[in-house]
């Protein structure tokens, strides 16, 4: 944020519950925060955002909070492209309770009591894909490099992010046995690019190849360059996004890097078609009608 | 056969005497999705241009088409417009509860129906009336597709003729009813006017029902009350509004789109609102609380389903003190219930909705001009106190007519509640979110967007400080609830006071609420008029209770608290407020069929627990 020059003031945090939803209590405390309900972030998100339109929404979430108890309200903000960044912190465990697996645990992936996972993952990245989330990615809490470069251009969209970020829980799923472990996690990692960001106030110095990388102008004029690491992946291309997530869960590899990016689909509040200023603070003259108003609804009841 | 009248025995001759002049109740049998809603809107509407006062009142299936509906329409020159439980002149289209229809009715009561019925073997105690209308549609409408909707509007000249409801006022009706299809309004008045003339040429009036022009409505409006809502919402200087469709609200929010498109969009044709379908009750709840946090008047409508999944979210409103207001339009619980059925059933989980101790604010409506005027009322609570208010509607306010003097604007300015801007801030240098300075209970807030380094605080719905900070210390959570409980306190002093209605030395009270206004009103005329007991009768309009409701209570030996609800639980709340030894004062007189309270049922079991 601090590198994007976002004024803090602007920024609202929102959580829902579990470990990934007290994260808004540790940073950036010039900025409103909501810890809210259950799975419920999502709404409390929206609603923020119709009121203020200039808020920047960072929401934080976990994968018992988004793919479990939350995955209604997950499903249709990623359907509305509401301008937010949407954060998995993703451990696939619930560690306020202690370890019980979620959602988005791997198939055969084992707890800390031995007990192994018998059903499938939900694959938060595909989904948001499939449901028309326009920024797509999934990244690795030990690649810091990565991650901030990926999070400097969420700032930079203005849809809906989802940003998966596999996070291991150092207490509860850091074993042997875990998809989700620290050593699991980085010897699997399949990162998709190596990206870099240039925002929108400084120049771009190094030029680069067409061949080899993908150049995306984000809605503010910054660029985001992802250097290929595999032939022929375009991250505009929702289709080929969905096909390769299918792949990387066939091979067992954690797949990162950004998936899928759309910055020509219009948001949520676009389609809203609300005034320039927030609505929460309009005036009493533009919020209630004049009586010349009640009078013209009243004759056509008479 | 032009007609089958049959004279009634016994109630016939006393009635061949009388003249019953703006006194009845009409009833229309149909199925629902036959286009009769048309029909009984514009017979509705030329009794109420004659200048008598009327209700109307539609009950309904739970079902898209093909199910019996009922509309009974009420004309009474006294203005009692609740629900009269005799019917006095039944229209019988549906050939599949004609029978019942006709053997529910009083003696002496009018039967028109569609001649291949053949009600008139039934009974010798009613009067009766058959009409051919397929004849008669034949004969005005040539293509036989719109045959079945203009069929219902044949009755509507009948009872005209046969009641002597003007034909100007029904023209008058027809053409507001279908105001800019010409082509369909001439269709439909052909209908009605064959109807009449066929009335006039082949049917001998029997019945003592009349209608005769006065002048007790002019100037006056029809509305349902969830439209009425809807325009106090627009008004009230509402702007995000979320809802998920539930029966009997939806149409709150689908009349505000209306209203707000026509008087809330810009020059530049930008909206001054925003208006989003959830897709749940969840959702629509949380986006609210969400909007309000952000500063923006914030609102939903739902019924008993919709309350019961809001809780959580209602209790987080209540802890971390969110405004938004919440339109329960009563329908008749436990589970999906009668959804097309009215009831008070949701106001003791209303009360306290969701986990841990919550208290939330109501405010009980009885009329459509109350709709529109708590609406401004609603959202200046709910900033004034930062939590969530609650609007008690029902069915039976909400989807049905209820005639109204036109609403008056609204005087009370749009009060945002304590809210701290950045030159506020500048002042102070910075703030405590939740601590009471002023004594009331109520903290300051400032909101997201605020360009102020000290503007930001934490909200949440765990346990806080007065600095919003995560606490699990026993004194801050002590502290917090008291303090909660003070701000609902000095609400009591804020909310609706109730409306008071005296009688003559009266020892007996009456405590009731929301449409039960409407049967206790009358109910009161006929214990006074048919048992000399004499009452007083408070009306209640809020949760928490005001002075005055304890006042009320304290001046009256017995108090009957009449509601529309199983479990006497307005009674309950009463209750749980008074002095202990005030509590044995109440009675409850409970209604429970889901139909509107009607007077004489009141009256009854009033009279009888009086041992009358």
């Amino acid at each position: 944020m601090y590198d994007m020059g976002v004024q803090p003031e602007r920024v609202a945090k929102l959580s829902g519950i579990g470990c990934s939803s007290k994260s808004p209590a540790y940073f950036m405390n010039r900025s409103h925060s909501f810890n809210s309900v259950h799975g419920r972030m999502p709404s409390v998100a929206t609603g923020a955002m119709l009121a203020n339109r200039n808020l920047i929404a960072l929401g934080v979430s976990g994968d018992g909070d988004t793919a479990s108890i939350g995955i209604g309200q997950f499903v249709h903000l990623m359907r509305r492209n509401l301008p937010m960044i949407y954060i998995i912190e993703d451990n696939g465990v619930y560690g306020l309770t202690k370890g019980q697996f979620s959602a988005t645990a791997d198939l055969g992936s084992k707890l800390k009591s031995g007990v192994i996972n018998d059903l499938p993952p939900i694959d938060t990245c595909g989904l948001a894909i499939e449901l028309g989330a326009t920024f797509v990615g999934r990244s690795f809490s030990g690649d810091k490099r990565q991650l901030s470069t990926m999070l400097k251009a969420a700032i930079a969209h203005q849809g809906t992010v989802m940003l998966d970020v596999v996070s291991p829980c150092v207490t509860f799923n850091d074993h042997e046995g875990s998809t989700k472990s620290y050593k699991y996690v980085k010897d699997h990692d399949e990162a998709l690019q190596e990206m870099s960001f240039v925002p929108h106030f400084e120049e771009i110095d190094v030029e680069y190849d067409p061949g080899t990388t993908v150049s995306v102008t984000m809605h503010d004029g910054s660029h985001l360059q992802l250097r290929k690491l595999e032939e022929d992946y375009d991250p505009t291309d929702r289709i080929a996004a969905m096909t390769r997530l299918s792949e990387a869960h066939d091979k067992g590899e954690v797949l990162t890097g950004i998936f899928y990016v759309n910055t020509k689909a219009p948001s949520f509040l676009d389609m809203l078609n609300m005034v320039d200023q927030p609505l929460a603070t309009l005036p009493e003259s533009q919020t209630r009608p004049g009586r010349e108003a009640l009078e013209a609804a009243m004759e056509e009841l008479r | 056969m032009a007609t089958t009248d049959v004279v009634p025995q016994g109630a016939g001759g006393q009635l061949g005497r009388k003249r019953i002049v703006n006194d009845m109740s009409i009833q229309v049998a149909t199925v629902n999705g036959s286009g009769s809603q048309s029909s009984n809107t514009v017979l509705l509407r030329a009794i109420f241009q004659m200048g008598v006062p009327i209700s109307g009142k539609n009950l309904f299936p739970s079902n898209i088409a093909g199910l019996p509906t009922w509309y009974t329409i009420r004309a009474n020159k006294d203005g009692y417009i609740g629900r009269k439980k005799e019917i006095d002149f039944l229209v019988a289209m549906n050939a599949e509860t004609a029978q019942d229809d006709v053997m529910s009715l009083a003696p002496g009561a009018s039967v028109l129906y569609d001649e291949p019925l053949a009600l008139d073997k039934l009974r010798n105690d009613l009067i009766f009336y058959s009409v051919p209308y397929d004849k008669i549609v034949a004969t005005v409408c040539p293509e036989a597709k719109l045959r079945k909707l203009v069929k219902n509007m044949v009755y509507v000249g009948v009872v005209a003729q046969l009641l002597e409801i003007e034909m100007g006022e029904v023209e008058k009706a027809i053409r507001k009813q279908f105001a800019k299809k010409v082509k369909a309004a001439n269709l439909n008045l052909a209908a009605a006017q064959a109807g009449f003339d066929y009335a006039k040429a082949s049917l001998q009036k029997r019945g003592a029902f009349y209608i005769e022009r006065m002048d007790k409505t002019a100037g006056k409006i029809i509305i349902d009350g969830n439209s009425a809502a809807a325009l106090g919402c627009m008004f009230a200087g509402c702007t995000v509004v979320t809802w998920y469709p539930i029966t009997p609200s939806s149409s709150v929010v689908e009349s505000l789109i209306d209203y707000m498109k026509k008087y809330r969009v810009e020059e530049d044709g930008k909206a001054s609102f925003a208006i989003v379908q959830a897709e749940d009750e969840l959702a629509a709840i949380g986006m609210v609380i969400g909007a309000g946090w952000a500063g923006a008047r914030s609102m939903t409508a739902t019924a008993g389903p919709g309350i019961s999944l809001m809780s959580e979210f209602a209790g987080l409103a209540y802890y971390a003190e969110i405004p938004g207001v919440i339109w329960d339009i009563q329908r008749v619980g436990p589970s999906t219930g009668l959804p097309t059925r009215t009831s008070q059933g949701d106001i003791l989980s209303t009360a306290f909705l969701s986990h841990g101790d919550t208290k939330q604010i109501m405010l009980i409506p009885s009329s459509a001009a109350e709709c529109f005027s708590m609406a401004s009322e609603a959202f200046n609570l709910a900033e004034q106190f930062q939590t969530l208010v609650f609007v008690m509607s029902d069915l039976d306010l909400g989807m049905n007519n209820w005639m109204s003097d036109p609403f008056e604007y609204p005087t009370i300015p749009i009060k945002r509640g304590k809210v701290l801007d950045r030159e506020d801030l500048d002042k102070l240098g910075g703030f405590a979110r939740y601590k009471d300075l002023d004594g009331d209970g109520v903290g300051y807030r400032t909101l997201p967007g605020t360009e102020h380094p000290a503007a930001a605080y934490f909200t949440r719905g765990s346990g806080h400080n007065d600095k919003s900070n995560y606490s699990e210390r026993p004194d801050d959570y002590e502290n917090n609830m008291e303090r909660l409980n003070r701000k609902f306190e000095t609400a009591r002093s804020f909310v609706p006071r109730p409306e008071i209605f005296k009688g003559t030395n009266a020892r007996i009270g009456i405590i009731a609420y929301g449409t039960s206004h409407w049967g206790i009103t009358e109910s009161r005329d006929q214990l006074r008029n048919e048992y000399a007991i004499e009452t007083d009768y408070l009306r209640l309009r809020a949760y928490p209770f005001t002075r005055e409701v304890h006042e009320f209570i304290e001046q009256h030996d017995r108090i009957y608290v009449v509601e529309q609800n199983r479990d006497a639980q307005m009674l309950s709340l009463l209750k749980l407020d008074l002095k202990p030894e005030l509590t044995t004062r109440l009675r409850s007189i409970s209604h429970l069929d889901g139909l509107p309270l009607d007077a004489r049922s009141v009256t009854d079991e009033l009279s009888t627990m009086e041992g009358k």
